[in-house]
């Protein structure tokens, strides 16, 4: 008998919000984190917008010693480390004292793309320049793709599984899978999972030259076509962290834990690049059986699904998106539920994009509320061919929600959809 | 510069990779970098990387070998100061 999971502590580190009130009031309102950056247009970047969140030098100092900060450049090490501690701390769980044994029972995966970008051109200068000797001991630990898993487990003393995992734009949907799996087969009674993404024109280079970021709005970053829109052309490359502990149901009841949601089940799978797919584009008929196989695997019906939480990532891949979802749900009109997507607000923060978007929707289904699409006031005619106008508010809608799905496509043709129920 | 001009700006460069629960008052010049000042072992480069910025020297990796203590860094640096 598997056990049931639910999440019990939320941390974000998010480019409209840092913490979960911040964060909250910052999604009620449609605030977005998109900015214009300089050095982008100085680098000849197409698009010289991007989001990432502001943490201050003494915010940093409530989590690393200043041992571990110096010579400390890693930015999505950071903001995992500060997501992770924050949700760890929301779940009012206490980290194991030095001398004591680990917390054999709590494991973490926190998942990232590429992890230490700004660390990992350090070393490469200095390597380059025949000095690899003034590398010093942190090189490794802050490019590693372990490395917020690995700091976040010293930090806690976690004695269970600690990894990460890595599926690009699915990233966090993934690692919360994966997590909740391991609860519930046994191996664990609490996962801390998450994923985060670095800032800058490293990371985001490589997305500018493949022309699917947008290079209409640097000279009004407020007004960034947002997904959905018959505008859209392309996203705005963001970064940041979004964290969740999970945790059997049975402990967070015995310890009278605050449960936000349950996880009810979900299903990963791929389209083997074959169909339409490829390493950049999805193949349609995976992502219909991979939102099916969730529903199935959660035991619940296409019908009680209230809202949903779209990957729309301002492409010209958000029609099919919401085809497929139409599809495997077989729901349309003024039958389908209500979509929205925070990329408006935060740009695609990439292999943070799931977590970041995850600890929105968790939100959204606690406090009963469905944020407001942000600037697509003209949507795709494909989109309302498919489903009603009314199920993408673009304002703040306060209504209680049961039942909610999630999804997140990512390069290599891989998919993630996990369902949640409020209980 | 005699020993004591070296152990003076070599106690601050210690005192930085100093695990929390070890007081700077701890530092002597017989103190075990590793067993008694707890530094991790992993910092023992770091350490000299900042020895040879302040001191404007060159360490080798036989010299690494050779470090265990405080008095150890010193006779260190006075070699290659010398030398």
């Amino acid at each position: 008998m598997k056990k049931r999971v639910v999440i019990t502590g939320l941390g974000i580190v998010s480019p409209n919000g840092v913490g979960i009130p911040a964060f909250t009031k910052a999604i009620k309102k449609g605030v977005s984190g998109i900015q214009f950056f300089p050095e982008l247009r100085d680098l000849n970047f197409s698009c010289q917008l991007g989001a990432m969140p502001t943490i201050s030098e003494e915010k940093k100092r409530e989590y690393l010693s200043e041992l571990q900060l110096r010579n400390f450049n890693s930015s999505g090490i950071l903001y995992g480390i500060i997501a992770g501690m924050d949700a760890f701390k929301d779940a009012k769980l206490e980290p194991a004292k030095n001398d004591d044994e680990p917390l054999w029972d709590l494991g973490i995966i926190f998942g990232s793309g590429t992890s230490g970008v700004e660390k990992f051109r350090e070393a490469i200068y200095k390597i380059d320049d025949k000095n690899v000797r003034r590398l010093g001991s942190n090189s490794v630990a802050q490019t590693m793709t372990s490395g917020v898993s690995a700091y976040l487990g010293g930090l806690i003393g976690a004695g269970n599984m600690v990894t990460a995992n890595s599926s690009a734009c699915a990233t966090g949907t993934e690692s919360l899978l994966m997590g909740y799996e391991h609860i519930a087969n046994g191996k664990a009674t609490y996962m801390l999972c998450g994923s985060t993404s670095d800032q800058g024109p490293y990371i985001w280079g490589g997305f500018d030259a493949m022309k699917v970021t947008t290079y209409k709005y640097n000279n009004t970053p407020k007004k960034v076509a947002g997904p959905m829109s018959a505008d859209a052309s392309g996203f705005v490359p963001g970064s940041g962290a979004g964290a969740y502990l999970l945790e059997s149901l049975e402990n967070a009841q015995n310890r009278g834990a605050t449960i936000y949601a349950e996880i009810l089940g979900g299903a990963i799978n791929n389209g083997g690049q074959r169909g339409g797919g490829s390493m950049t584009a999805p193949n349609s008929l995976a992502i219909q059986k991979c939102i099916k196989h969730a529903l199935k695997d959660a035991n619940i019906s296409a019908s009680e699904i209230e809202y949903i939480n779209g990957h729309l990532t301002a492409t010209i891949k958000d029609p099919d998106e919401i085809e497929n979802w139409s599809i495997a749900l077989d729901r349309k009109g003024n039958d389908f539920p209500y979509i929205n997507s925070l990329k408006g607000m935060v740009g695609h923060c990439l292999a943070a994009s799931g977590s970041i978007e995850i600890v929105s929707a968790i939100l959204q289904l606690y406090e009963g509320f469905i944020f407001p699409n942000v600037n697509c006031e003209n949507l795709h005619p494909r989109i309302t061919e498919v489903i009603s106008q009314e199920r993408i508010s673009t304002k703040l809608v306060k209504t209680s929600l049961h039942t909610i799905a999630k999804a997140s496509f990512g390069f290599g043709d891989v998919n993630a959809c996990a369902i949640f129920k409020k209980i | 510069m005699n020993s004591e001009e070296i152990y003076r700006l070599l106690e601050p460069i210690i005192k930085t990779y100093l695990p929390e629960d070890i007081s700077a008052k701890e530092i002597n010049r017989n103190s075990d970098l590793t067993r008694e000042l707890n530094i991790n072992s992993a910092h023992l480069v770091d350490i000299v990387l900042d020895i040879e910025d302040v001191f404007n020297i060159e360490f080798k990796n036989e010299d690494m070998e050779s470090l265990r203590n405080v008095n150890d860094a010193i006779s260190l640096i006075q070699q290659k100061i010398s030398g």
